[in-house]
């Protein structure tokens, strides 16, 4: 992974500096809470319902063991004993002092971490592949790529006052688990006929209030033009943008209400026109940055290993750890391990400073020192060998870490929703929590299959819940919450945004209202390999219409 | 009002024109675009001093082939978070080889200078009482690395070349 030298690093010392000196000025009254709010918020610190929230970037998803230490210590430290994972790979922490930050973020340099426009309308933590660098599937690592855009976008003179938020993603393999067709760019590594590596670029997608797919700008970027085309689709952003109505100025809707040919035409005029070549990158660059992320010496074993066979066979627990939370890697006899943050019944995404120095001590010990966060808000360990399986599911298991859930019903994306934070017009979490349980992770959902439910605690959409196999959406209407359902949406490479099902259901019937969508589902699919989403896509939306409002659909039955 | 410039406070050379007045034939008064473009058949062949105030997000086209009679222009941020004017300057530094003088007029926040100045500005009007005791003290707050070229920034070579450093 990418390691500081005395730039990087001097570079996060003087950032911790300018804001150590904002937040004093903010203290004496020399800058009002309007203007001291712009530099709080590029330095990762809202302020929520009960507290401030600290939002510490994590680069790409991609962390070592002595940071996730660090994460723990701040957590047991500065916090309540835990922290929240996010569906932007960053980290939460929603209990610190404000007067206590600026020593959190010098804890944090200290390991090359720090909270760096992880808000404010700017470009934020730029996000990839959490299995990138391992997945058998990957065309290319992208994540040189997102170290690249992650410092070229870092305190950048020109783009540090857009009209909104910009988000970036990168995915590396032709199976999008970037979701980057829903973000403000989105690159897609691709070959060319001559087999030479370039981006697929997709501009404009977005969920939130008006939820859009990305058009697709540039079927093929070389490489070496990714900084200046993308600065050439922030310029244009940045000057055209909308700047009237917040709910109005992100990148989408500049596409939408311009109109994709103009924007195209705009951009790659905008690119055209500079000749300067300052933002060229040289390919030995890139291949410099891209030992950074030489994958780890991995032994040869064989492809499949005896221990966990032997295992499997006796322990059905085991077995189906293995089955839902291993995915393959690239090298015989490893695998990408899925640690589920999604236990029973718990709060998706939260880990303990315990657990987090497990999966630290885990990583270490087996897993060639790298984890990841998903935007899923799960971690994963890329690679891992498989004869280590035993061993490492014991170990998670004696902490709660074993959840055989990765990707089944109970794998739940869920924002904070009303019980932290200050937009919020639902409650999600304890959504979550009831759907988790009515599902649990046994049998009955090993049968279902691959299902996304993803929840929404307002229309920001947070938690994704536009591009959810079912999409879980919180609104208030008249003091009473009121829960919106869509089907069929998909973040992935055919990415698709959900329909609504029709008119919302309480609290207390929301997850009645799943379980008649999932039973609809297990009736009417061809088999039990056609999962939830190919059903969907076969069927369309009229049977889970039918089943969920009409009055003597049986939904009991 | 006072203008900071190479950093110190100057008396401004230039004035704004007054309500209703005609851009005086002796220049160095600052014309909104607009009223540039209405009269400036009145100064063809002149080479006295013109300014003009921008309007944010304004296109470079409108002006463009004025360029080079502009001694100065100045770019208004109406709000400080209105960021359009950092785009347009750097546009009119790198891309139109404007050398005049570009000055930044409105909402011009103190922890601002220093993008304003990577991006092109060279001058700041200056009203934000703090931002005014700020750089008469000399304490103008910035990062000293930077992780991407800036207007006039030297070029770098070897590693990372889209790196600069302040000196």
């Amino acid at each position: 992974m990418y390691r500081y030298d005395e730039f990087d690093a001097a570079f996060v010392a003087d950032r911790l500096n300018q804001f150590s000196d904002q937040v004093a000025r903010r203290l004496s009254g020399e800058l009002t809470e309007e203007q001291f709010r712009i530099h709080r918020l590029m330095n990762g610190v809202y302020l929520q319902l009960h507290a401030y929230m600290l939002r510490i970037a994590i680069p790409y998803g991609t962390l070592s063991s002595r940071q996730m230490r660090k994460l723990a210590h701040i957590a047991r430290r500065y916090d309540k004993g835990f922290g929240h994972f996010t569906t932007r790979q960053n980290i939460q922490f929603n209990w610190p002092a404000l007067k206590d930050i600026p020593e959190i973020l010098g804890e944090l340099a200290s390991v090359e971490m720090h909270a760096i426009q992880t808000s404010g309308n700017c470009i934020r933590n730029v996000t990839a592949d959490h299995f990138a660098g391992a997945a058998a599937d990957e065309i290319e690592d992208p994540r040189p790529y997102a170290e690249i855009l992650r410092q070229w976008s870092s305190i950048h003179p020109e783009f540090t006052y857009l009209p909104r938020k910009f988000k970036l993603a990168l995915s590396g393999s032709p199976h999008d688990r970037a979701a980057t067709q829903v973000h403000d760019i989105g690159y897609q590594l691709v070959k060319n006929a001559q087999g030479e590596t370039g981006f697929a670029v997709y501009v404009g997608g977005g969920l939130g209030r008006t939820p859009m797919v990305g058009h697709k700008i540039r079927d093929f970027l070389a490489v070496e033009d990714l900084l200046a085309y993308t600065q050439a689709i922030v310029r244009v952003y940045n000057l055209e943008g909308r700047r009237d109505n917040k709910y109005k100025a992100r990148i989408k809707i500049l596409v939408h209400e311009k109109g994709f040919e103009p924007m195209r035409e705009a951009v790659e005029a905008e690119f055209a026109a500079d000749k300067s070549d300052l933002l060229a990158l040289p390919q030995s660059e890139i291949d410099r940055i891209r030992t950074y992320f030489a994958p780890p010496a991995l032994k040869e074993r064989e492809a499949s290993s005896l221990t966990v066979e032997a295992r499997r066979a006796r322990d059905p627990a085991f077995a189906a750890f293995v089955d839902t939370n291993v995915s393959q890697h690239k090298h015989a006899g490893h695998g990408v391990l899925t640690i589920s943050l999604k236990p029973i019944g718990g709060i998706p995404g939260d880990a303990t400073a315990e657990q987090m120095e497990l999966v630290a001590d885990l990583a270490e010990s087996f897993g060639h020192d790298e984890i990841r966060v998903s935007h899923e808000q799960n971690l994963v360990l890329p690679h891992v060998a498989l004869d280590d399986l035993p061993a490492i599911y014991d170990a998670l298991n004696a902490d709660g870490l074993a959840t055989a859930n990765a990707g089944l019903i109970s794998d739940i994306i869920s924002c904070p929703g009303m019980d932290y934070c200050s937009l919020a017009t639902a409650r999600s979490i304890p959504v979550a929590q009831r759907i988790s349980e009515r599902f649990a992770d046994g049998p009955r959902a090993k049968d279902i299959g691959a299902l996304k439910i993803k929840i929404s605690g307002c229309i920001n959409a947070c938690g994704h819940h536009h591009v959810g196999h079912i999409g879980v959406l919180g609104l208030e209407r008249k003091g009473v919450e009121t829960y919106q359902l869509t089907l069929g949406g998909s973040g992935d490479e055919a990415c698709t945004l959900g329909d609504i099902t029709g008119p919302g259901f309480s609290y207390e019937d929301v997850v009645d209202a799943i379980e008649t969508v999932v039973d609809t589902y297990v009736g009417l699919r061809t088999d039990a390999q056609e999962d939830f989403l190919a059903a969907y896509r076969r069927v369309g939306m009229a049977p889970f219409k039918k089943a969920l409002y009409e009055r003597d659909s049986g939904a009991d039955i | 009002m006072p203008l900071y410039k190479n950093g110190s406070f100057f008396q401004d050379p230039w004035s704004a024109i007054p309500e209703g007045e005609a851009i005086s034939p002796a220049g160095h008064v600052i014309a909104p675009l607009s009223w540039w473009q209405a009269e400036r058949q009145a100064f063809e062949g002149s080479n006295v001093p013109i300014g003009v105030l921008i309007d944010p997000g304004t296109p470079i086209a409108e002006f463009l082939e004025d360029l080079p009679r502009f001694a100065l222009i100045a770019l208004a941020i109406p709000k400080f978070q209105d960021g359009r004017a950092y785009s347009t300057a750097r546009l009119l530094r790198e891309r139109h080889g404007f050398k005049g003088e570009l000055r930044a007029i409105g909402e011009v926040l103190i922890d601002q200078i220093q993008p304003l100045l990577r991006c092109g500005f060279d001058a700041f009007d200056v009203t934000d009482p703090v931002t005014q005791a700020a750089l008469e003290a000399g304490r103008v707050p910035g990062v000293t690395h930077f992780y991407q070229p800036g207007v006039n920034e030297a070029p770098r070579t070897g590693a990372r070349p889209w790196l600069r450093q302040a000196k």
